[in-house]
């Protein structure tokens, strides 16, 4: 491998989920098919046609003191609590160029938002109309902007390679993930702290998703409301959190005697260019994304016996996906045990492809395709192996896993990772 | 009726424990905020909104640079605020 394609390996998870505040529990949490959806019980909601949303099973106020927390939205303190539990679980104690021995100049920060400090934003004005000028905070800025993730977790692990931010709404998450395997590819850094992170439960986004028909109203039955794949599914369920890996070069990862949990292989992207907020139905715009993750990279079909699907609950994108799989894959699509996390987690938006991908890790490492609860009846549409209820096997040997996530706006994204 | 300057100390102690965690006892009259008491100056404003309610006085902008540590916000404080 020359400087410009290096291999990168994944070698350190953290998450906060509905289903767990760290990556164990949140993996657990899958394997049992648990949903992490409830009803909303703030009184705000009781106005909503939307009154169910996957809420943090661990509240960020139980690691992160007020004094910091104060100046954290909550999508910032949702990824610092992820970025931690990663950057200990790769080996890694306080900054880089103090405790962790790493050369700040090659360490980078890429964490993304799909809508950034929504409730600090909203708040915020709140407190301007009820309280006045005065009152409104002076971390508003800083707080709000969708940059604010990957900034505060790179101040605290000193990254100075670069912080950046790729905004495309639900694929964010893996788009940032994509963009941190591209920097240490091509040599700008040698460490990279990525995911993806949402805290938008908040009535207004609720309200406005609820009227775009976004979302299901299915609010007598919260945890079987999202069921992608199911004939009955009529949309997502919105959840919070995020999710981080470090990402490393194999050869930093070796040098340091890091333990690797897979390597990532790297990333197809594409933009449908169809409509604002419609999946193009027949996929071809996923395909297109699909098809450049083959070209781009090492990857074939044979080897691909898992998927982390976007499917969030939706009639067209469910389905446009599967036929995007099919069109590239062929019938190697047979073999690939396909999941729909989204199931259990609801729909993190730009925090999904961070969690899935934290998923899609832990499914390689310990070889096992977590469910997808709630199908009762089976789209008939649907073609290709849905991991239904139970988790499933995966094979030995060498194998590779893909995480899909596709965002309003027409953006799709396809990571791969593969076992060492 | 106007705080005292014990008063005045305890109550920015209190406001910046609230802002920047740091334990009352250690919000001394001889303690910088910035290199001391870890407020930058987004907290500092914060601050000074806290103390302008708590005190009735109004710090306005211009003077807040001039306001280094805790015991010249509470001269400021005392010479400022209503009667």
């Amino acid at each position: 491998m020359n400087a410009t394609n290096r291999t990168v390996v994944v070698t350190g998870i953290g998450a906060t989920t509905p289903l767990g505040g760290d990556s164990a529990s949140f993996w657990e949490g899958l394997l049992a098919g648990r949903s992490g959806v409830g009803p909303l019980t703030q009184d705000w909601a009781a106005q909503l046609p939307v009154r169910i949303a996957a809420q943090i099973a661990v509240e960020p106020g139980e690691s992160i003191p007020r004094p910091q927390a104060r100046k954290l939205d909550r999508s910032a303190q949702f990824a610092l609590i992820a970025a931690r539990e990663a950057w200990a679980d790769a080996g890694y104690t306080g900054k880089a160029g103090g405790e962790a021995s790493l050369d700040p100049n090659r360490l980078g920060t890429v964490i993304a938002s799909g809508i950034g400090g929504v409730t600090t934003l909203l708040g915020q004005y709140d407190i301007l109309r009820e309280q006045g000028v005065r009152k409104v905070s002076p971390h508003t800025v800083p707080m709000l902007m969708p940059n604010s993730p990957a900034a505060n977790v790179g101040l605290e692990v000193n990254a100075q390679a670069g912080v950046h931010t790729p905004v495309s709404a639900c694929a964010s998450g893996a788009e940032a993930i994509g963009y941190a395997i591209e920097m240490i590819r091509t040599g700008r850094a040698d460490v990279v702290v990525a995911g993806g992170t949402e805290a938008a439960i908040h009535p207004l986004p609720i309200a406005a998703f609820g009227n775009m028909m976004a979302m299901t109203k299915n609010n007598d039955d919260p945890e079987g409301a999202s069921r992608p794949y199911d004939t009955g599914r009529d949309g997502f369920v919105l959840g919070e959190g995020a999710g981080v890996v470090i990402l490393e070069s194999a050869e930093h990862a070796a040098q340091r005697g890091a333990t690797a949990y897979c390597e990532a292989i790297g990333q197809g992207l594409s933009a449908d260019s169809h409509h604002i907020a419609q999946p193009e139905p027949s996929g071809s715009g996923i395909a297109r994304a699909l098809q450049n993750l083959l070209d781009a990279t090492d990857l074939g079909p044979a080897e691909i016996t898992h998927i982390n699907a976007h499917a969030t609950s939706t009639p067209l994108g469910d389905v446009a996906e599967l036929k995007a799989l099919r069109k590239v894959f062929g019938n190697d699509v047979d073999h690939m045990a396909i999941s729909a996390t989204k199931s259990m987690t609801g729909h993190l938006l730009g925090g999904a492809g961070g969690i899935e991908t934290v998923a899609t890790v832990l499914a390689l490492k310990h070889r096992v395709a977590p469910p997808t609860v709630n199908i009762t009846e089976l789209d008939p549409e649907v073609d290709g192996d849905i991991v239904r209820d139970k988790p499933r096997e995966l094979p030995a040997g060498t194998i590779a896993a893909l995480n899909n996530s596709f965002g309003f706006g027409g953006h799709n994204v396809a990571l791969a990772f593969r076992t060492i | 009726m106007a705080a005292t300057q014990e008063e005045i100390v305890v109550g920015l102690a209190e406001i910046v424990n609230e802002v920047a965690g740091i334990p009352t006892e250690d919000v001394q009259v001889d303690k910088s905020f910035t290199d001391d008491l870890d407020v930058d100056s987004l907290s500092m404003v914060e601050v000074v909104v806290a103390a302008e309610e708590r005190f009735d006085v109004k710090i306005p902008d211009d003077d807040v640079k001039n306001l280094k540590t805790v015991g010249d916000a509470t001269n400021y404080i005392l010479k400022h605020q209503s009667a």
